[in-house]
Parts: C-alpha cells; sequence; structure tokens
C-alpha cells in the first residue's frame, strides 16, 4: 500500500503531465503482479469494489470520532476519504499491507463485513496510505489521472501503441496479467470482446480570422449539438455505448441500446430528444446521472442519437474513406434504423464563410453551441489532428452583475471562498440571478476570496452575504425561463469573464437586457 | 460582582483595571505584545510592552519609531491593579503567554503558541491560570502535525532525486524561515541556503541571538548563476513566488512550509510541489492535551476553528466561550 500512496501523492501534487506520466511509468514498471493491475485499474475505473457507500464509510467514522467534530472537519477539509484519513484515531502499529491482498479480500467478502473490514485495515496504515485505501475502497480516485493517461503510461513501458491497447481494453480485466506480459515483450492477448470501443477523431476550435485562411468548398459543416460524444457499437448481438474517451455507458441508456439491431460503429450525439424536439442539456443531464434509469424517466427523458459518422459498417471498416463517403454511407444506413431513437445530424448549406457566419449567429434551436466543419475528403483518424475537423463555438453572451454571496469552495478550492452568487439590477434592488464558480485565475481567486473577507455582511455557514460593492463580467452560453429562481430565468454554463474592480455597481446591467435575451416563449 | 479581568472588544482584548489591551488590532494607548507577528503586532501604539525579542522584531519590521514609548519586559510588573507575568510560548523568538492577575483572578492569554521544541525559542510554559485564552488556527481533529524531522527528509530526499531543480521553499519570514532553516542543520545538512531578501534582517537577527542558521547566502543571483546550482534550496516568504524574482530559477519544485499543508486542497490551490506540514502552532493533539494540563476553569477562544474546540469543550464538560476577535489572520502561518 504504501507505493500506491506515494503514487498518489505524486499524482495529486505534480502539476505536468509528463511529469505524472513518468510517476505512474515508474509505479507500473516495479510494483509486482498482481498489485500494479489493482492499481491501474483503479485509476482507470475499472476496478469493481463496490464495497464502501459512503455511508458505511460515514457509520465507521462514526464509531470513533464526534460526529460533530468529523462533520465540521469534513466541511473544512472537503473530502470524505481524506477526512477519514486525517482524523482516523489509528490503533496499531503502521505496517506496509499488501494492496492486492486487500482487493482480493474485499471483493470475496460480504458487503457487511466490508466497514469492519476497513475499519482493521485503517488502523495499520499511516494517513497517507489511509487516504489510499479509502479511495481505492470508494473507487472515486479522482486523483488528476484521466484513464487515458493511465493507459498512456502504460503504452510507454513497451513497444504497443496507445490505440491499439485502447482497442483491446474493453475485453481485459484487472489484474491485466497477459496485457502487462503483451508489453513487456510477450504474447498479445487475443481480442475476446466483441463491440470494442475505437479511438474517436477530434476537432480542433477556430475563429473567423482563422477560417478566412481556409477554403469554404473543401468542407462540409453541420450544427455543433449540446449533447456528449457517443460511440455506439454493436457487433454479433453485444451491444454497447461508449463516451469519446471509452468510458462504457450502455447501463445508463437501455432505451438506444434496445434499438441498436445493427452490425457497426456509429459516431454521434447522445441527446434528450421529445419528437422532433431537442431536450436542453439538463435533461440529458439527468440522464446520465443515473446508472440504471427507471421507467418513469425513460419516458419523461427519451434518449436519442444524432449521428454524424460511420466507422464499421457490416463487417467493413469505414475510416480511412473520405468524409463525403463515409457520409453517404452513413446516410442509407440511418435510413433502416428506427426515427424516434436514430436520426442525421443534418448538412448545412453554405457558400462562403459570410454564409455560414450567418447561419451560426441565428441557430434554429437552443441546443445548438455552434458549427463543425468537416473537410469532405478527410479520413477518421483517432485523436485531434489539426486541420480536417473544426469547431466554431458561438460566442457567449454576457452581462455586468454585481456579487452577492459567496460560498465556501470544496476539493481543490476548498477554504477559499470561490462560489459566487451574482444579481443584477431591478429598479432599485439587486436581484440574484445566477451562480459562477469558474473563469478566474488561480490570483484572481485569492484575490476574490481577500474581497470576501474584507466585505462580508452577514454569515450563514459557509455561505458570506456581501457588500455590492464589486462589479464582474459574466459570460453565458444561453439563457433559459425557469420557475425555480426568483428572477425567472436561468443561465447556461455561467463564469466570470473578467473582473470589473473598477466599475461602479450602479453601472451593472439591469434585469430587462436579461429578459430581452430570453427565446420567445 | 467583580468587574471582568480581560474584556473582548473591537479593538482587541482590554483589561480596564490595568487600562491596557492585549495584541490589539488597532492603535491604543498601551498595548501588550505576545509576539511579532505582523496581525498581533501592529504599529502606531502610544506604548508597547513586550519581551525584548519582540520590541527588537517589531523594530526591524516597522522601524524604530514604531510606537510612542516602549517597555522590555523584564520581570514580574505591577499595571494599574493588575500583576502581569510573561511567560514562553514556544512560537516564535521572542514569544510570550502573557498572565494578567487581579482579585484572585487569573488569565493566561497565551497568544500563538507550540509544544514542540525548536531551536530558535524557549519551551512553551504550562502556567496554572483560572482561564486560558488560546487560539484554534489547527483545531480540528484533522490536524495532526506529523514529526518535522520527517518532513525535511522529504526536502532533502526530493534535492537528491532532483538535483538540477533548485528548490523553492515558502516559508513566512518570522519564526517559520529559521525553522526550516534549523531543520535542515539538524539533519545534516550543512549546504548554502539561499534566502530571499525579505528573510535577510529577521534572519541575521537570530543569528545575532545566538541561533545557529550555518552558511546563508542571498538569493540574489542572476538567471546564469541561478541555472548553475545544484542540488539547492532556496527559501523565500510565499508572496515572492507570485513575483518576478522567481523567474531566475528554472523549473523550480515549489515547496511551502506549513500547518496548512496537511489539507491536499490546500496544496493544491498554492500550487505546491512539495508540501511539507511544518508548522509553529499546537495541532488538534496538543491543543487539547494543553488545555487538560493546565485544566482552567474556562477557555477563551480568540481565533480559528472556534466551533470544533467549542465542541470539544462541550464534549468534556469543560466551559468554553468564542471570543469572536476580528483582525487575526485566518491564515497566520
Amino acid at each position: 500500500m504504501r507505493a500506491f500512496a506515494q503514487l498518489l501523492e505524486r499524482l495529486a501534487f505534480t502539476p505536468g503531465r509528463n511529469a505524472k506520466l513518468a510517476a505512474l511509468g515508474a509505479y507500473l514498471r516495479t510494483a509486482p503482479d498482481p498489485e500494479r493491475g489493482y492499481a491501474l485499474a483503479a485509476l482507470t475505473g475499472d476496478l469493481e469494489l463496490g464495497r464502501a457507500q459512503p455511508a458505511v464509510l460515514r457509520a465507521m467514522v462514526g464509531a470513533r470520532v464526534d460526529p460533530e467534530l468529523f462533520a465540521l472537519s469534513y466541511d473544512f477539509v472537503g473530502d470524505l476519504a481524506e477526512t477519514i484519513a486525517l482524523v482516523w484515531p489509528m490503533a496499531g502499529t503502521p505496517e506496509d499491507l499488501d494492496l492486492a491482498q486487500i482487493v482480493e479480500t474485499l471483493q470475496a467478502a460480504p458487503k457487511a463485513r466490508a466497514g469492519e473490514l476497513i475499519a482493521g485495515w485503517l488502523d495499520r496504515l499511516e494517513a497517507s496510505e489511509r487516504y489510499a485505501l479509502l479511495k481505492l475502497a470508494t473507487g472515486g480516485l479522482r486523483v488528476g489521472v484521466s484513464a487515458r493517461l493511465a493507459r498512456v503510461a502504460l503504452s510507454q513501458l513497451g513497444a504497443p501503441e496507445i490505440a491499439e491497447i485502447e482497442e483491446l481494453w474493453h475485453g481485459l480485466a484487472p489484474p491485466y496479467l497477459n496485457l502487462f506480459s503483451w508489453i513487456e515483450g510477450g504474447e498479445k492477448p487475443v481480442n475476446a470482446a466483441r463491440a470494442p470501443f475505437r479511438p474517436v477523431m477530434l476537432s480542433t476550435p477556430i475563429d473567423a480570422e482563422a477560417l478566412a485562411q481556409i477554403e469554404p468548398s473543401d468542407y462540409a459543416a453541420e450544427w455543433k449539438w449540446d449533447g456528449i460524444r457517443i460511440q455506439a457499437v454493436s457487433d454479433e448481438g453485444t451491444r454497447r455505448l461508449y463516451s469519446r474517451t471509452g468510458e462504457d455507458i450502455s447501463q445508463s441508456f437501455p432505451d438506444i441500446v434496445a434499438h441498436m439491431a445493427f452490425e457497426g460503429a456509429l459516431d454521434g450525439e447522445l441527446l434528450v430528444r421529445r419528437g422532433a424536439d431537442v431536450a436542453p442539456f439538463g435533461d440529458l443531464q439527468k440522464r446520465l446521472g443515473r446508472k440504471s434509469p427507471g421507467r418513469a424517466m425513460l419516458q419523461s427523458h427519451p434518449a436519442a442519437l444524432r449521428l454524424y459518422d460511420v466507422m464499421i459498417w457490416e463487417g467493413e471498416d469505414l475510416r480511412a474513406l473520405p468524409y463525403a463517403q463515409r457520409r453517404a454511407r452513413l446516410e442509407r444506413a440511418v435510413a433502416d434504423l428506427p426515427p424516434e431513437r436514430f436520426d442525421l445530424s443534418p448538412q448545412l448549406s453554405f457558400r462562403s464563410w459570410d454564409d455560414l457566419a450567418a447561419l451560426r449567429a441565428d441557430p434554429p434551436e437552443t441546443v445548438i453551441e455552434g458549427v463543425m466543419l468537416k473537410r469532405r475528403d478527410s479520413a477518421y483518424v483517432a485523436g485531434r489532428p489539426r486541420g480536417p475537423w473544426y469547431k466554431w463555438k458561438r460566442d457567449p453572451m454576457v452581462i455586468d452583475a454585481v456579487l452577492l454571496y459567496a460560498q465556501r469552495g470544496h476539493g481543490k478550492r476548498s477554504g477559499f471562498y470561490s462560489d459566487f452568487t451574482f444579481a443584477v439590477w431591478d429598479g432599485a434592488q439587486l436581484v440574484p440571478v445566477g451562480k459562477a464558480y469558474s473563469g478566474f485565475t488561480d490570483e484572481e481567486l485569492r484575490r476574490l476570496d481577500r474581497f470576501v473577507r474584507h466585505n462580508t455582511i452577514e454569515r450563514f455557514g459557509p455561505v458570506r452575504s456581501l457588500k455590492p460593492e464589486l462589479v464582474v463580467e459574466v459570460a453565458f452560453e444561453g439563457l433559459n425561463r425557469s420557475t425555480r429562481h426568483k428572477s425567472g430565468l436561468a443561465m447556461r454554463f455561467p463564469r466570470i469573464a473578467r473582473i470589473r474592480w473598477d466599475k461602479p455597481v450602479a453601472e451593472a446591467d439591469r434585469i430587462d437586457t436579461l429578459r430581452d435575451l430570453l427565446p420567445p416563449a | 460582582m467583580a468587574q471582568p479581568l480581560l474584556i473582548p472588544r473591537p479593538e482587541g482584548l482590554y483589561c480596564p483595571l490595568g487600562d491596557f489591551h492585549i495584541d490589539p488590532s488597532r492603535p491604543v494607548a498601551r498595548a501588550l505584545i505576545t509576539h511579532g507577528h505582523a496581525d498581533h503586532a501592529r504599529a502606531g501604539h502610544g506604548a508597547v510592552l513586550a519581551t525584548r525579542q519582540t520590541l527588537d522584531i517589531m523594530a526591524i519590521r516597522y522601524g524604530a519609531e514604531f510606537t510612542g514609548q516602549r517597555q522590555v519586559y523584564e520581570g514580574p510588573l505591577r499595571i494599574g491593579q493588575t500583576e502581569v507575568r510573561f511567560h514562553p510560548a514556544g512560537h516564535v523568538l521572542g514569544s510570550a503567554q502573557i498572565a494578567v492577575t487581579a482579585q484572585g483572578t487569573r488569565i493566561v492569554a497565551s497568544g500563538d503558541y507550540a509544544r514542540r521544541a525548536t531551536p530558535s525559542c524557549a519551551p512553551f510554559e504550562p502556567v496554572a491560570c483560572d482561564i486560558f485564552i488560546t487560539e484554534a488556527t489547527f483545531a480540528l481533529p484533522v490536524f495532526r502535525h506529523p514529526d518535522p524531522r520527517v518532513e525535511i527528509a522529504k526536502l532533502l530526499a526530493s534535492v537528491k532525486s532532483e538535483p538540477e531543480r533548485p528548490h523553492l521553499v515558502g516559508a513566512y519570514a518570522l519564526g517559520k524561515a529559521q525553522r526550516v532553516i534549523a531543520l535542515l542543520r539538524a539533519a545534516g545538512y550543512d549546504a548554502p541556503i539561499y534566502i530571499h531578501g525579505a528573510l535577510q534582517a529577521l534572519c541575521d537577527y537570530h543569528i545575532a541571538q545566538g541561533i545557529a542558521l550555518g552558511d546563508l547566502r542571498p538569493a540574489t543571483m542572476d538567471k546564469t548563476e541561478a541555472r548553475a546550482l545544484r542540488e539547492a534550496i532556496v527559501i523565500a516568504p510565499p508572496s515572492a513566488f507570485g513575483s518576478a524574482w522567481v523567474q531566475r530559477f528554472s523549473d523550480p519544485v515549489i515547496s511551502f512550509a506549513s500547518g496548512w499543508m496537511q489539507i491536499r486542497a490546500r496544496a493544491r490551490q498554492r500550487g505546491v510541489e512539495l508540501p511539507l506540514v511544518i508548522s509553529d502552532h499546537v495541532d488538534w493533539d496538543e491543543l487539547t492535551s494543553t488545555v487538560e494540563e493546565i485544566d482552567p476553569a474556562e477557555l477563551w477562544i480568540t481565533h480559528g476553528r472556534e466551533e470544533a474546540l467549542m465542541r470539544w469543550a462541550a464534549l468534556h464538560q469543560r466551559v468554553a466561550r468564542p471570543l469572536g476577535l476580528v483582525g487575526y489572520e485566518e491564515e497566520p502561518e
């Protein structure tokens, strides 16, 4: 457990991607089997322990530490596993416990014994190892390493390319003995898994200025949908939905999986769609939050795919074909699929960038966040090549608002006032219209935090009300009516674009400015 | 009913029987100062009573004219109807607890204090009293400061494994910087240690007071010299990390010596790559055991995590009250 705890420590504090890769590589090279396989699975989110729900942990720590002191500690630290690791009153002498043995014991144990087992180990570990154990047991490592980065580190141990590893990944299981053996020069594991994930093609951002350098007729355009990128693979009866990083999310979308009666791999956007109407992103978020959605949710929030590419079709790999040809194949394929679950992302007709700019400025639906450009002759390649695919996002809307409340952040920002409620004028009153907790630099965060501490009117737990003295420029992606907010408005992805230390509060925007931005009722 | 001995006021703790304040946050006629950290020792009072070292430190920080009159504490003295004594607090050089006695009651205002031995100041002395006034900076059970020698060993191991990268250790100018240097020396590190200009005067003062800090050099080298350094340790106030001064170092390891480094989010928020949990305050166990050792009839809490200490007091049937004093930094480390 000590080596793994040290790895987590390095990963948590090392800022650079390369340094993280080096730390991962050093661990994967030196840790023994099967420990390194379990550790890798923990990092990629593929370790199924599922034994330690937060409630189990809370009960466990409640037996050792006064609940109120624990609650105050948790509020200060902001992370459950870290809080428990720190407050745990160690009862035994520290030992270097075997990670693989812990994992195998937990996997074999009945659920009811998990708390007791974990408590017994915590008694024999140092604080940073207690943290590592709790992170492992709860499954949510969140140590600043994506599953992809872990696989990149893996690919750097030996000859196989990252794309090869990603294609194989879903056919393998922890502790990955055959995978490590292959990477270290042994035989390649046979991909037993049906419906594997294939690395996706990503776009790069572009703006009007850069567009002038490229030829409009070389590109096809379509809307950029505000859903999530998905890969739908159906392979001799095995059906899977993958996120763009290869996470299997089939379980959350049985309504789509049930209709995937095809052989192939399609690329598209996952949306909540009621008939022709695409629901706002918030509706999709509700679905994403449910591991196994109930019948009511499936009815009220039906999921659908809006398709824009085809990678494999009826046994044929189409990725090397030019985009225009793949698009033609896709159109034929979609024609045979049930329209309530699958439709085509339409192509936009334009001759010049000005035409396209006009379309982008006035999209037919609010769930459109810009336009996509795809070079007609581009093959489907993994990664983010510069040139074949571009995204041209809609400009954000901006208003000047006044900070009214601040709340202490959690996680990375615990202890700093980093979550802000802002308001605009309604007559002589300031009405809250949204919350923002991003858009500023760390240095600005420290200044904002200082501002909050020096301009507090009242405290309510972690929230402080502020003297209305600071104007911020808030950028947001869209505006909707809302019955949940007093102002009747809900902003999409608001963030602080600029802090106007200089601007008088009286010059902040009025609510009418916002109301004028609402879509028609 | 007898007049209360000390009263919390907006400007700080006030003693009506002696007509003085302890560590006031605004200028007053007469101030008794526990130690030289800026949130306790402010300039502009009419008269200041403190240890010689605290007075010297205030003069270094604020200039010789920091107060109208100054009085060195040399032994027990009467002020108005009170008797005042200073006792070591173990926090930073010159730090003292202030015991005020009148009408059969003794209050100890401990300022900030620490219980671990350090070469840079005299150890904390427990003083029997009716009311003990404590800080609560690290008053949460998550704060259990590790052995500082283990933290220093981490720093030295990192220096060895990445010799090309200078290690920039953030440490506050009074107390923490000298504590880190003394710990490095005690660990056998005898190479020159580079210090930022803001630390020079206070390090010189520690040396003049007989605290050995070894070979200290100003961290004012130019870019070429800085890039030629190997296995270098540079100590600087954390504020310096945001300044152009840092630009002379290539790919430095940013480290920070503070009790707050126990919390991962704090370290990450500050962009710290090598957090060192080294504190000059008591941790949770030290704070609660100090209260049990002194066993006062009442516990008063000045600043920090008052709620948790109040809860602990309730669980242990102790009378406690938060003073709600303003002006002390929430993060004095």
